[in-house]
């Protein structure tokens, strides 16, 4: 690991003016940062240490959640659990308990791709890692790799399970920098590989996020976040799906679909959600159909063709879990 | 704010001030293994994927290796040699010898401290739960199902309620 210079911000001001050096890169939880270090894909001459700064709140109120950035993984999740259960279980069946009591939301949704060649001890050909070399996955292993949205240059995968949930119920990043605050969708958070895979995020380094908001609705109870896998437990997702519903006597009112494992962002079911308004939770030859309208689109790589009819099987499943739940008329 | 690629930091580890002058970028494990000489944490992937260095940090299992030692001046950090009682071992630890929850021992200071984490989080409700809030600790010599005993039986013997007749998965 390359020697650099740490500081603790003691308020936002001082983190904001830190990070306008393009020198200096933030640390919160450091679940992964500090491997970044360690494998040289971030080499930064001064780390600040934001975990002093007052953003780890978690507000439950009547109109929706406010969540600080800097609140921690295993102290979100209980407290959503009964109102935003697609939230809660995507948080918990994320990483293993002692990453979940470091790990903060917003380095959650700053995770970068787990693909293979891009966490290579030994550099591989990776546009992300050296812009221009190219991408060793894209006629590589391709199993974990993407099905949506991939493009020659990159063709990874977006690892966060929270962000799959949050996309789903329509959730919002705050982010703070010099030009003042903004507020940017989950959905538009995250950049596809296009010709510049390096640039991930709509995040500007001189930006922080400091909290996420989750708008409240009839929908959030109705939810499930479904995330299929190699191992039973403590592993990154093949297929995700996050789903929440409103429903009216088991008639579809408003579904809301996102995928998680198949892109380099959350993948919103836009045509699936369409064809579910007034669909019966009972008809599952018509939920099937729902489903399959937004797989036409899909462009699976030479390993994972599987995963276009295991996302559609996962989300006929979640659609039912989420539709079990909270039977709340919208 | 000042920058500082070294400077000196007091870690409390066990109860104890420890004055020791470091790097930024030294992580906990290291400042533990190599520089206090507590060596019962074990570094095993240096990734944050195995779970062998946890330690307790504030009371919350976390990972050494994934820790910069610098951040952690006034925090009160616990690790595998804390859990001695009276100079032997500890109800948790008994019941790991006690069940044969371990073949080569190297995961096990890991295990233990996550175990004892487990059991004051109020997850040690069935072995099917027990598996799951054990998972971020890897048995390359696969012990498992005695792991999830020992816990199980060190749980009871803190005065949890254990459901161990439930089946597997």
């Amino acid at each position: 690991m390359k020697a650099f210079a740490y500081a603790k911000a003691p308020d936002l001001a001082a983190a904001l003016a830190a990070i306008e050096d393009p020198g200096t890169s933030v640390i919160a939880g450091g679940t992964e940062m500090v491997n970044w270090l360690k494998e040289g894909i971030a080499t930064p001459e001064r780390l600040v240490d934001i975990n002093g700064l007052p953003l780890d709140g978690i507000d439950a109120r009547p109109e929706g959640l406010r969540l600080g950035a800097l609140a921690r993984m295993s102290d979100a999740a209980p407290v959503v659990a009964a109102e935003y259960p697609v939230l809660a279980e995507s948080l918990l069946c994320a990483a293993s308990p002692q990453l979940r009591n470091m790990a903060s939301l917003g380095g959650n949704l700053l995770q970068r791709t787990r693909c293979p060649y891009f966490r290579a001890e030994v550099l591989l050909p990776c546009n992300k890692r050296a812009p221009g070399s190219g991408c060793a996955a894209r006629h590589g292993e391709t199993r974990t790799q993407a099905i949506f949205g991939w493009s020659d240059a990159c063709v990874a995968t977006h690892p966060s399970d929270f962000a799959v949930a949050l996309a789903a119920l329509d959730a919002t990043v705050i982010i703070v920098g010099p030009r003042g605050e903004r507020t940017v969708p989950v959905t538009g958070f995250y950049r596809l590989p296009g010709d510049d895979p390096t640039v991930e995020t709509v995040l500007a380094p001189d930006e922080l996020v400091t909290a996420i908001d989750v708008p409240a609705g009839p929908h959030t109870r109705a939810s499930h976040y479904l995330k299929v896998r190699e191992r039973a437990s403590y592993e990154f997702a093949m297929v995700a799906v996050a789903a929440a519903l409103a429903h009216d006597g088991g008639v579809v009112t408003d579904a809301r679909l996102a995928l998680g494992g198949v892109a380099a962002r959350p993948w919103r079911l836009d045509r699936t959600e369409a064809a579910l308004r007034g669909v019966s939770l009972d008809d599952t030859e018509a939920l099937r159909a729902a489903v399959a309208a937004s797989f036409a689109e899909a462009r699976p790589l030479a390993g994972n063709a599987f995963k276009v009819k295991l996302a559609q099987r996962a989300t006929l499943r979640a659609l039912t879990t989420a539709g079990s739940r909270g039977m709340v008329a919208s | 704010m000042r920058f500082d690629e070294e400077s000196e930091v007091t870690l409390r580890v066990n109860g104890e001030d420890h004055v020791i002058h470091l790097e930024s970028r030294m992580t906990l494990l290291d400042a533990l293994r190599d520089r206090l000489g507590l060596t019962g944490t074990k570094k095993g992937c240096d990734g944050g994927e195995c779970g062998a260095c946890t330690v307790h940090v504030g009371g919350r299992r976390v990972l050494a290796c994934m820790t910069l030692a610098v951040s952690l001046a006034d925090a009160d950090i616990a690790t595998i040699e804390g859990m001695a009682v009276d100079g032997g071992l500890g109800p948790i630890q008994r019941a790991f010898l006690d069940n044969d929850a371990f073949q080569c021992g190297y995961c096990t200071p890991g295990q233990v401290m996550s175990a004892a984490a487990l059991i004051a989080e109020g997850h040690a409700g069935s072995a099917r739960e027990i598996r799951e809030w054990m998972s971020g600790n890897i048995c390359r010599c696969a012990a498992y199902p005695q792991i999830v005993a020992a816990v199980a039986e060190a749980a009871g013997a803190l005065g949890r309620t254990v459901n161990v007749t439930e089946p597997a998965p």
